[in-house]
């Protein structure tokens, strides 16, 4: 059932949606045209080529199109986090059978690897049991997206069956995830690590050439399995690191696109340069910035100077100004503001920190700090990353909203390497940001960040919290949306009010302004998502 | 005849060009000089009385008025994120000058006990010294800095380390060659005869003959610390937000916003150059009047 | 003079020595490893026991004592090994970057000399007037400004430059072509980042070319050969150029050797794919064998290039003899 806001807010989306889809026009409309090299600009390199062990949209944007994957989110439908199909399995995605325990793929009969080899069940099951099973020191940066696995096996040479402990709704989407490329079964054997160093894929373009910290480039292959596609003749991709170079090689015409996102101002310098030679596609962010507070350092270990933390920050005026000069924009809870999970702007605004009247909130901020006989004299240690956008900007409007209650804070700002480290290991900092960016649009494991520390694996600040943990445990054993809902607003409620365990900043907005030529690609909440290319072509 | 230490004391002071009267050799003879020793004075001034002259709080961030051109409200405008860039840039004085006299002064009075002793004593330390400051010569600075900061973190003292370390060696050579020509003068030897101990030696004798290269290193360090410390905060390594600092302005927003708002880019590009320029003539200047042979870079 | 050399050479050993204890322990002292970084640095999961293997492979897991001593044996047979971060070979890692920043090294001495060896003769001859303080001023200004904020004002300018008078904005390739492939492409992208290295570089020699030129033209066999009733060009340029030519090239060969090292900002600045931007991520991303092999390379290049003009000086003035 949507309330009138919630309405409006979603509506708003698929507005801002369609108006990026209108500019590039439906795609039934206009006849791709074949040829042409897509350029594009990468912010960083990616360290190994291995999906599985990776994390970075670093790794996604220059070598994903070599790859195939089993099931993928619908590149035609890319914001949908219901919507996937079938990349290298057969038809439709299959509906679990065995009380939602048992799904069965089958495999395509046309999948060739670049090095020629036909691409059987085996490598599937090859490759799913490296991603879920990894022999004993092999990393895998999913392994515990796939908790409910139980097994997975390949009856014959075109079936693999994965069997569950449970059913779960967080099934798909985990296999959905763009990161779980198709490797060979006859190389995994040969060295487990050959895909660190070594790309060979089956995807839409073969590997064509690396230049050490420049560019990684790929050709058209020709025998890709959807015949007519890709659309392009080759793609060459450029990294720079600094964000003004790769608005300006847009600007200059030395790259088409970049697909992470780029502030508003990066937008609106380019449109006012190129006019209609430069198309706009923006959309909701599955990323967002969390203030993760030292639970085992004191002040902050009383949960009312923690409220006083959040009760400070200006959201709502914050979402105004900031989304003027950083990608961050909207307003939100703990689950992603454009799935059905996620609060209302009514029940948001019960949470402390997301009232609406600001002078009442810090009024409040300064009595529980008053009450809890806080030192204001003190400075205290905020840790940030080295990245600008967003965290330095949201670091320093953070800061600054914080001295509007009387608090101190010093920013220390390390290079993402230092950054970790303070973070899991020194825990010197009182207050730290920290990310939580996920591919596929997963509300349900995506709050697994704000679960106990014992159980997160990702939880830096320090606490315990048995409430959180069962609420969590209850929505993710329920196939009911209604109960999901209600638990995930149990969730919301102790972790950003009650209990005051970790705080939502804002979360972020995707811009892209790209070059209008680029035609068939189409903007989603998640830069990690719709990045095979095979459907983009060029208009030249 | 008895050679006491007053007459060594007077024999060195005789050596040395009297400060007091330097000074005003160098207004007459130098009209370049004296302006930017003018300018040297209202930066310290700028500086030491920056809550008084800056009309805004230079942290304060205005969200209504992010990105103004220059006005009557914001003479230089304002930044992205709305603070005044005059206010910023006197307060930037302030942070620039504490890290650049820092680096500069630590640098060079520890590259001239280095220098001198090292000169003093000769022979194996000599030799020794020598090649650790070549080590720190050779080794890239950024690279220094980066590993500075990685281990310490950001922040204004750990720049000070940081850019501090590169310049001792510098120094160091330059003093220890000056040091050299002065252990042969016979007064050294003749003050080991009367037994004074090598730190008497080298700091009450030695060290005030080389003042001159000193003073100069001096003076030139503090235009290179400014110019390093502006490149570190480039790179993000130095002091962070948002205290306000030169280099600091210059990264993130400023390219960003060159084109709509160029103001941000350039009123703290102009603040450094001029900085750097009014300390490096003033240190030429002060050279040309100390010891005019002395042409190094 | 052999001996001398001889000598210069034995004596780099220590250096290189103690540059490799420095940059080794250095880079221990920086908190995490790139097995950390890689495996869990976009905040994800990451389990222990794949550390653990990861800091085996790296060989980081050793006691400090092993680690150094394979470091140094791996230098003394020229062999760098891997890159920790991304498994490639050090030497193809370095390979293309190196041949773009030793170009830009180049190009910003040639235009540093072609710059500061006429300007400063006309400012020292001319002095005192008002060529000679509009040099000086214009040299002040180049060792006083910023080398990254003229990068930045250089690319702003041709961007708004070009699409001011030509209607399309124009800016630098961002991929480097080596220049026996695409010469015109090549020096597009290398041609402005070495005028901003340059800018300064020719700040600081045409200062030492002036007061170089000076001092010579004090000189007493310049006051003979004018009595004598030669032209001011031809005693300018046989004699004394010559002559101050001296400490000119020890400015510029030591300033080469830092300009190395000094690359990173500018690199930064126009995104070059350059040895100072390999620098800065090695270091960021805890690559200690990356790192360690780039601080060899740099300061093996300083010191080489101190003796080569040394040498230089020696042989180009037959009074001075080392010992």
């Amino acid at each position: 059932m949507m309330k009138g806001n919630r309405l409006k807010a979603l509506c708003a989306v698929f507005a801002g949606l369609a108006v990026g889809i209108g500019a590039t026009g439906p795609a039934a409309a206009e006849t791709p045209k074949h040829g042409g090299i897509l350029k594009y600009v990468v912010p960083a390199e990616p360290p190994s080529f291995d999906g599985h062990i990776e994390t970075t949209f670093a790794l996604i944007h220059p070598v994903r199109p070599f790859y195939s994957v089993l099931i993928k989110v619908n590149p035609e439908n890319p914001s949908s986090t219901t919507d996937f199909v079938c990349d290298v399995c057969v038809g439709k995605v299959p509906e679990p059978t065995d009380g939602g325990k048992t799904y069965t793929f089958k495999i395509r009969d046309d999948v060739y690897f670049h090095s020629g080899e036909k691409m059987t069940a085996q490598d599937v099951l090859a490759t799913y049991q490296k991603i879920i099973f990894p022999p004993a020191g092999e990393p895998s940066a999913r392994k515990a997206f796939f908790v409910m696995v139980d097994s997975v096996t390949a009856p014959d040479d075109h079936t693999v069956v994965f069997k569950l402990k449970y059913p779960s709704g967080a099934f798909i989407p985990a296999l959905a995830v763009p990161f779980n490329w198709i490797y060979q079964k006859a190389k995994l054997d040969k060295d487990i690590h050959w895909y660190e160093t070594h790309i060979d894929g089956s995807g839409a373009f073969i590997f064509e050439k690396r230049e050490a910290g420049a560019y990684i480039s790929g050709k058209k292959d020709p025998r890709y399995y959807l015949k007519g596609r890709p659309y392009l003749d080759g793609f060459q991709a450029i990294f720079a690191k600094k964000q003004a170079l790769r608005v300006q090689a847009i600007r200059g015409d030395r790259a088409a696109i970049e697909f992470r996102g780029f502030p508003p101002k990066a937008r609106d310098d380019l449109v006012r340069a190129l006019g209609n030679k430069i198309t706009v596609e923006e959309s909701d962010w599955n990323c967002v910035l969390i203030m993760t507070v030292n639970h085992k350092h004191k002040p902050f270990d009383d949960v009312r100077v923690r409220r006083a933390l959040t009760l400070a920050v200006d959201r709502w005026g914050g979402s105004k100004y900031l989304s003027k000069i950083a990608i961050v924009k909207t307003v939100g809870g703990i689950a992603f503001p454009g799935s059905p999970l996620a609060a209302t702007k009514e029940e948001l605004q019960q949470l402390a920190g997301y009232w609406p009247d600001l002078q009442k909130s810090r009024a409040e901020a300064r009595r529980l700090l008053k009450e809890a006989g806080v030192d204001l004299n003190k400075t205290y240690y905020f840790n940030n990353r080295a990245v600008d956008q967003p965290y330095k900007i949201v670091g320093t409007w953070l800061i600054d909203q914080w001295k509007q209650v009387g608090l101190k804070f010093e920013q220390h700002v390390f290079p993402t390497g230092p950054f970790y480290a303070e973070l899991r290991k020194k825990k010197d900092y009182d207050v730290s940001l920290d990310f939580n960016c996920q591919s596929v649009v997963n509300p349900l494991v995506d709050v697994s960040k704000f679960i106990s520390e014992d159980r997160s694996g990702n939880n830096y600040g320090n606490y315990i919290d048995r409430d959180v943990d069962a609420a969590f445990d209850k929505m993710n054993r329920t196939a009911d949306p209604a109960e999901q809902r209600k638990y995930m607003r149990e969730m919301e409620k102790l972790t950003l009010d009650t209990h005051a365990n970790a705080f939502i900043t804002l979360w972020w907005y995707r811009i892209i302004p790209h070059r209008s030529y680029v035609k068939g690609w189409k903007v989603s909440p998640s830069h990690y998502l719709n990045q095979a290319l095979d459907n983009v072509w060029l208009d030249k | 005849m008895a050679v006491t230490s007053a007459d060594i004391d007077s024999q060195l002071a005789a050596a040395r060009p009297p400060l007091g009267k330097a000074a005003l050799t160098l207004v007459r003879q130098q009209p370049l000089g004296a302006v930017s020793g003018l300018l040297v004075i209202i930066m310290i001034l700028m500086a030491v009385f920056a809550p008084e002259i800056a009309p805004y709080d230079p942290v304060r961030n205005f969200y209504d008025h992010m990105q103004m051109a220059p006005s009557s409200e914001f003479w230089l405008g304002t930044d992205q994120f709305g603070r005044d860039i005059l206010s910023r840039i006197i307060f930037g004085a302030r942070t620039a000058l504490f890290i650049g006299f820092s680096c500069a002064f630590i640098g060079s009075t520890v590259g001239l006990v280095l220098g001198v002793t090292s000169a003093y004593f000769g022979g194996w330390f000599d030799l020794l010294f020598q090649r650790v400051m070549d080590v720190f010569l050779a080794f890239p600075l950024i690279i220094m800095a980066l590993a500075v900061v990685a281990i310490f973190g950001t922040g204004a003292q750990n720049v000070i380390i940081a850019i501090t370390i590169p310049l001792i060696p510098r120094c160091a050579r330059v003093v220890r060659s000056n040091a050299l020509a002065i252990r042969e003068i016979p007064y050294v030897d003749a003050a080991r005869a009367l037994g004074f101990s090598h730190l008497r030696i080298i700091l009450r004798h030695m060290a005030p003959n080389c003042m001159a290269p000193f003073l100069i290193m001096l003076t030139t360090f503090l235009g290179q610390a400014i110019l390093l410390e502006a490149s570190l905060s480039y790179l993000g390594l130095g002091v962070q937000e948002p205290t306000p600092a030169w280099g600091l302005m210059l990264q993130g927003g400023a390219e960003e916003y060159a084109e709509s708002a160029p103001w941000i880019a350039i009123f703290p590009g102009l603040a450094i150059t001029l900085a750097v320029f009014a300390f490096n003539l003033f240190g030429d200047s002060l050279r040309d009047t100390l010891d005019p042979k002395l042409r190094s870079r | 003079m052999y001996r001398y050399i001889l000598k210069r050479l034995l004596l780099m050993i220590p250096t290189l020595f103690g540059a490799a204890v420095l940059v080794f322990t250095l880079l221990r002292l920086i908190p995490g490893d790139t097995c950390e970084l890689r495996l869990a640095g976009s905040g994800g999961y990451f389990d222990q026991s794949a550390l653990d293997i990861c800091r085996h492979e790296m060989g980081i897991d050793q006691p400090k004592l092993m680690q150094f001593w394979h470091f140094i044996w791996g230098i003394m047979r020229f062999d760098f090994g891997k890159s920790m971060w991304t498994g490639q070979p050090i030497v193809s890692e370095m390979a293309m970057r190196f041949q773009l920043s030793m170009e830009i090294a180049i190009l910003a001495t040639i235009v540093a000399i072609v710059v500061a060896v006429p300007l400063g003769t006309i400012s020292a001859v001319k002095q005192n007037t008002w060529i000679d303080y509009v040099v000086r001023a214009i040299s002040i200004a180049g060792i006083a400004m910023p080398s990254f904020w003229l990068g930045i004002l250089i690319i702003l300018g041709l961007l708004i430059g070009t699409q001011h008078f030509l209607g399309t904005p124009w800016m630098p390739p961002i991929t480097y072509t080596p220049i026996w492939v695409d010469p015109a492409k090549n020096l597009a992208l290398v041609v402005w980042p070495a005028i901003a290295t340059g800018y300064r570089y020719s700040a600081v020699a045409t200062r030492m070319t002036r007061s170089a030129m000076l001092e010579v033209l004090r000189e007493d066999y310049v006051r003979t050969a004018r009595a004598k009733g030669l032209f001011e060009k031809l005693i300018i340029r046989r004699h004394a150029l010559k002559n101050a030519m001296l400490p000119v090239i020890t400015v510029i060969g030591i300033e080469f050797a830092f300009l190395i090292g000094g690359l990173v900002v500018t690199e930064q600045v126009f995104n070059l794919n350059g040895l100072g931007k390999l620098f800065v991520e090695s270091v960021t991303n805890n690559d200690y064998s990356m790192t360690q092999a780039l601080v060899m390379l740099v300061v093996m290049i300083f010191l080489f290039v101190n003796l080569l003009v040394d040498i230089l000086y020696a042989w180009l003035d037959p009074r001075i003899r080392y010992r």
